[in-house]
């Protein structure tokens, strides 16, 4: 991949973050860096297309101790489970036998597995070596039949949130618009309503969390065309461009994809989250609002009203236990501040929340939402981050999973937020499953006995 | 004798292997303070930590250079500096272990050069020991890393001449990558037993053990094998080699100190332990320990309990080459059948497995092989439930990553007892999964069929 097109990729019109001078993200620093690469990220975005073989070129790094280990869930077919990669060796490197390798691969995983289409992830080695992915894959979808979508993402290329971008970016370029779908069932349609197509874009369904809240899409008359990408099908990303609305739901690395549909078909979108009671709510008023139907904006109230009033019996004991809870909220974008909302909805206090990979919008979120003085914590260091719950009485840290042992080792509550969990917190629903678990944590009857000293410890001198 | 066959597949599928980076890593793990530090990209880092992190349930030691575009083109010597730099100045650490991934390798990075050079630029920081491992991806896979790791320690940590002194009792233990920090703990209090003290490189038992500390939270590792013992290990009167992967490290140790050492490709079964028995009794000069000789007879019980489970059963192995040869001959040993046995990569003692051919492949082979010759069980990593499931066998976890279940870290596999304790294991798993014939029943029979409807009486 060309310095330009990264460049590209780093300046998204539709970021906040670009209206400043400095822009883009900050140098990693050797030796205190922490997360993902770039391939990380593309695979991440792109690995729920369920029925896809997601094939990685490169040696065993890259994939040896990655696949498999994300909570995205599928309903149907479970291909984007499997490992696959080329695994290159010494001599395929130093033989330039790479390219080769790779064609063979693809067709290796055509024959033993019939995926919709191969989705290709270019690595440090081979892209170093020069291998022409491209090339392969316009060669192996002619050969195989089977569309190959190559994903130019070598780890040093940059960071995740990169790596998202980009992959957001090829979806857009290759494979949306390539399809257009077929016309709804009248028998699936209730009776006497006007549907609507939308496409969610950033939804990963991690632990199956977004099953949460199809349901209530489906009775609203709001076919989902797409879930770009949580337990979507390959055919299904081709159809996007024809959505009447979209939802940006996780990350502003997906941003891009919503403003080249509102460029290049007019989409109208919005961003907007499922974690909390309020931000749930808000997203389906979102959606009643772009696709500008009465009707519907009066089901969705009635909806809502519904769904609220029987999330509220359900958390009524749990609200009591928690209100007051101090909660120290480290996600970092999108999580940080629709987190923020979701733990204020519980009547806990949010004392502070890092702001790590959070955009200038998430910050002026979190502002609206915890008033000027809120703390936000950009410092990625856990040493720092632990001495902080002390500082500010917290009662509990959430975060991602980076953060998890750190945390338990101090004998601190946790609560694990992060894509590889198998927990959804998504939804009315989701919202006491969250509570539950914050409840859970809290109030522990481990962490009193695990910080009990005695005097006869020779650890505690 | 065993066929060794070797892979012709273009794809992966399922890999079982994973890099040698990794294993690297690992091994610096097992070192006091200590840091290691991969020079790649981020992303093998934040994977290999996760990796870690699901499997041992702990914080996890471990940085990056983090080459980006610019470094990967025109250099990252600067950077390899800058991070040893940053790591000394922030976490103070004792060992750094410096550690090439593919990206760097096929750069071609001159690792002990910018060493030098940051030894110029620091000499502040000459009291930390950077060692450098070089650990290409394109070869081998964890446990060959590890070894790497190893062979570097003893390069960089004891002295090449042989000392004058010894210190009465004091032993030396290689562990390799085969051995879990539940292992090495049970190894030193065999070694104990004998009254003698072991130095473990790399001792993951003392700092991956999963132990909670006063201080909480730590950067660096929560304990493992001091710097002083490393140096000390040259005063020691034997040398305990556990694995075969680490037979280049003990010919190393064995050059720079002049100790003899003891051999063992494995600690599990009843020769395994008859012979480190056996080694321990003439190195202390001591009887065996009435205790040990009781837990031989209680495993030897074991076995003849057990025969009848194990006897015959058909079980696919599927692991690096130490563990995969250690669960083999165990098995054979048992009478069980190893219809198919999958290395992650290639290593000559496994020509001589007790087996028809050992396959260096994926799990996908290993699903192949156990459906084709009906295996009743799996040994193999987490990734190994899905292929179970699919298959219908019951599935033992064994090796890295073990993520979906609690307390990898602290399963013991050696000694007397841990052999007894795999032994009901594997027969609880085989009798669970025991397809007993299906019922008949005669067209002549009168009788009216049962609904299954469990009726509860009435309370009234």
């Amino acid at each position: 991949m060309k310095p330009e097109d990264i460049l590209a990729l780093m300046t998204e019109s539709a970021c906040a973050h670009n209206a400043k001078t400095k822009s883009g993200c900050a140098r990693p620093q050797p030796g205190a860096t922490q997360g993902g690469c770039c391939f990380d990220g593309a695979r991440n975005a792109l690995l729920p297309i369920a029925d896809a073989a997601h094939v990685v070129h490169g040696p065993i790094g890259c994939a040896g101790s990655s696949w498999d280990n994300r909570g995205t869930r599928s309903s149907g077919p479970d291909t984007y489970r499997i490992g696959m990669t080329t695994d290159l060796s010494e001599m395929d490197v130093i033989m330039g036998r790479g390219e080769r390798r790779l064609l063979r691969a693809i067709g290796q995983a055509v024959d033993s597995y019939r995926p919709a289409a191969v989705f290709v992830y270019n690595t440090c080695v081979p892209a170093l070596q020069g291998d022409d992915i491209e090339a392969v894959a316009k060669d192996a979808a002619v050969r195989y039949g089977v569309p190959v979508v190559p994903v130019d993402c070598a780890g040093f290329y940059g960071n995740k949130n990169l790596g998202n971008r980009l992959a957001g970016d090829i979806v857009y370029r290759h494979v949306i618009g390539s399809r257009e779908p077929e016309p709804v069932s009248a028998a699936a349609m209730p009776p006497g309503i006007t549907g609507h197509d939308v496409n969610l874009i950033g939804e990963w369904n991690v632990g199956g969390e977004f099953w949460n809240v199809a349901p209530l899409f489906d009775e609203l008359g709001l076919r989902i065309l797409c879930t770009f990408s949580g337990d979507s099908r390959f055919r299904e990303v081709q159809t996007m461009h024809r959505a009447e609305a979209n939802m940006v739901v996780c990350s502003k690395a997906m941003l891009h994809v919503a403003r080249k549909l509102n460029e290049d078909y007019g989409t109208p979108f919005f961003e907007g989250s499922f974690y909390g009671i309020k931000d749930t709510s808000q997203a389906f008023r979102d959606f009643a609002h772009r696709l500008n139907d009465a009707d519907l904006s009066r089901r969705t109230e009635a909806m809502i009203a519904r769904e609220e009033a029987q999330v509220e019996t359900a958390l009524a004991p749990l609200r009591r236990r928690l209100a007051g809870k101090r909660v120290l909220i480290f996600t970092g974008g999108y999580k940080s501040w629709s987190v923020v909302s979701a733990a204020q909805d519980l009547g806990m206090v949010v004392v502070a929340t890092g702001t790590e990979k959070s955009t200038e919008e998430d910050k002026a979120r979190i502002t609206a939402l915890m008033g000027p003085d809120a703390l936000m914590i950009s410092d990625n260091d856990q040493t720092a981050l632990i001495e902080a719950f002390h500082n500010l009485k917290a009662d509990i840290l959430v975060a991602g999973d980076r953060y998890i042992y750190p945390t338990l080792k101090s004998r601190l509550p946790f609560l694990d937020i992060d894509h590889v969990r198998c927990i959804g917190y998504a939804g009315y629903d989701g919202m006491i499953e969250l509570a539950r678990n914050l409840d859970r944590a809290v109030h522990s009857p481990v962490w009193e006995q695990v910080r009990r000293r005695l005097d006869w410890l020779r650890a505690a001198a | 004798m065993a066929e060794i066959v070797l892979p012709t597949k273009a794809l992966a599928v399922n890999p079982l292997k994973a890099s040698q980076p990794i294993g690297a890593s690992l091994a610096f793990l097992g070192l006091a303070q200590a840091m290691p530090l991969e020079h790649g990209a981020r992303g093998c880092t934040s994977f290999n930590k996760l990796f870690f992190m699901r499997h041992f349930r702990d914080p996890i030691a471990l940085q990056t250079t983090a080459m980006d575009q610019m470094t990967t083109v025109l250099g990252a010597d600067s950077r390899v500096i800058e991070a040893l730099a940053t790591i000394c100045d922030k976490n103070q650490p004792a060992v750094i272990g410096l550690i090439s991934t593919g990206l760097s390798e096929i750069q071609g990075a001159d690792i002990p050069r910018t060493v030098a050079a940051f030894r110029a630029s620091c000499p502040h920081h000459d009291g930390v020991a950077v060692i450098p491992v070089s650990a290409a991806d394109t070869l081998g896979c964890l446990e060959t890393g590890f070894a790497a790791a190893v062979e570097a320690m003893i390069i960089a940590l004891i002295p090449s001449a042989p000392s004058a002194v010894r210190r009465p009792g004091q032993v030396n233990v290689l562990a390799s990558a085969m051995l879990t920090p539940g292992d090495i703990e049970a190894i030193k209090s065999w070694i104990g037993a004998f009254g003698l003290t072991p130095i473990v490189l790399p001792d993951l038992a003392d700092s991956l053990d999963g132990h909670l500390i006063e201080a909480g939270f730590s950067t660096l590792t929560y304990g493992g094998t001091p710097r002083s013992a490393v140096a000390a290990m040259t005063e020691s009167v034997a040398t305990l080699v556990i694995g075969p992967s680490l037979d280049y490290a003990a010919d190393l140790l064995q050059a720079r100190t002049g100790i003899t050492d003891h051999r063992f490709p494995g600690l599990l079964g009843l020769d395994d332990c008859d012979a480190f028995t056996q080694a321990l009794a003439g190195i202390s000069d001591c009887p065996v320990p009435s205790a040990l000789e009781r837990k031989r007879a209680q495993l030897q019980d074991a076995m003849v309990d057990c025969q009848f489970q194990l006897g015959g059963a058909r079980v696919a192995v599927a692991a690096d080459a130490d563990l995969l040869a250690t669960f083999t001959r165990f098995l054979v040993a048992m009478g069980a059948e190893v219809v198919a046995a999958v290395a992650s990569a290639q290593a000559g003692h496994l020509a001589h497995l007790p087996t028809d051919s050992v396959v260096i492949g994926d799990l996908e082979d290993l699903e192949w092989l156990a459906r084709e010759h009906a295996a009743e069980l799996l040994i193999t990593n987490s990734h190994g439930a899905e292929i179970a499931r699919r298959l219908g066998t019951a599935l033992l976890r064994a090796g890295f990553p073990v993520y979906d279940a609690y307390g990898a870290h602290a399963r013991t596999w050696v000694g007397y007892g841990g052999s007894r304790q795999l032994l009901f294991d594997l027969a609880n798993l085989l009798a669970g999964h025991y397809q007993e014939i299906r019922p008949y029943r005669s067209r002549y029979r009168q009788e009216t069929p049962h609904d299954g409807k469990i009726r509860r009486p009435n309370p009234c």
